[in-house]
């Protein structure tokens, strides 16, 4: 015999609370073309191409560029999608 | 070859040998992909809803560049993010190498006319992406890397096909408008 399991819910005062957001970097490589980089930006985030381009060129000059922000759930799946498509990115809090 | 849109499909013509390196290429790029990662084989893992993933990334360089740490700075919240996506990640990666073999295999040894719908393109472009991550990884490829051969050495000729993708890639970017 045994009873139904209590719930094991966090309690709220556990909870770390932290207003910084989460960021997700994408990283130069030397492989990826600059125009797929540019593709990729657009379809994943709907970003115009001029916004696009601007990050992919911050990604090309500077090293690296942050491409999107917000939770931490939202940003792994951002990550995930663009490792999907071969680009290099990693999440962050700000 | 070069790609070209006429209307809702790409298409290219290829050469035997074009339809034959690229067979090949795309067939390693499968079998890269399905090496058995460091499983934990618990049956009772989907049961309980827990991910039997992999917790560590691939030692080969080239395999680590596709399958790549989520997290740069927190190897423990990368081992967990791994665990539960990199099977998913493995298995689309796969599914467009295995959408390039199966539009090329008409075409195995004799060359032909390729013709693609959007989905297949879009499964070429993420291939065609990830097969120079590998070539430009084992190559070590940097941005100042010259792709153009000057003998029949293994490297020079691996440089060349790297080169060869990526101008094909190229060309089928500029058939594809973005899809948002």
């Amino acid at each position: 015999m045994t009873a139904p399991a209590e719930l094991d819910l966090p309690a709220v005062d556990d909870e770390v609370v932290e207003d910084r957001p989460w960021v997700t970097i994408v990283w130069n490589d030397p492989v990826n073309l600059m125009s797929y980089v540019t593709h990729v930006l657009m379809e994943l985030f709907g970003y115009p191409r001029s916004h696009a381009e601007k990050l992919m060129m911050d990604v090309h000059e500077k090293g690296r560029a942050v491409v999107s922000n917000g939770t931490r759930e939202q940003m792994e799946h951002d990550v995930a999608r663009l490792h999907a498509r071969g680009l290099w990115a990693t999440l962050q809090q700000d | 070859m070069r790609f070209k849109r006429r209307g809702g499909a790409i298409r290219a013509d290829l050469e035997a040998v074009e339809a034959d390196v690229l067979t090949s290429v795309a067939a390693d790029l499968l079998e890269l992909l399905g090496e058995e990662a460091d499983a934990d084989p618990d049956p009772l893992a989907a049961l309980v809803g827990r991910s039997d993933g992999p917790a560590a990334a691939p030692e080969d360089p080239a395999l680590a560049r596709l399958l790549p740490d989520a997290y740069g700075d927190d190897d423990d919240a990368a081992t967990e993010f791994r665990r539960y996506t990199e099977g998913d990640l493995r298995t689309g990666k796969r599914a467009n190498a295995g959408t390039v073999l199966a539009t090329l295999a008409p075409l195995t040894g004799r060359g032909g006319r390729l013709v693609l719908d959007r989905d297949e393109a879009d499964a070429w472009l993420s291939c065609l992406n990830d097969l120079r991550l590998v070539l430009g990884s084992r190559l070590e490829v940097t941005e100042e890397t010259e792709l153009a051969a000057r003998d029949d050495a293994p490297r020079a000729h691996a440089l060349q096909v790297y080169g060869w993708l990526g101008w094909l890639q190229e060309s089928l970017l500029s058939c594809l408008d973005p899809r948002t």
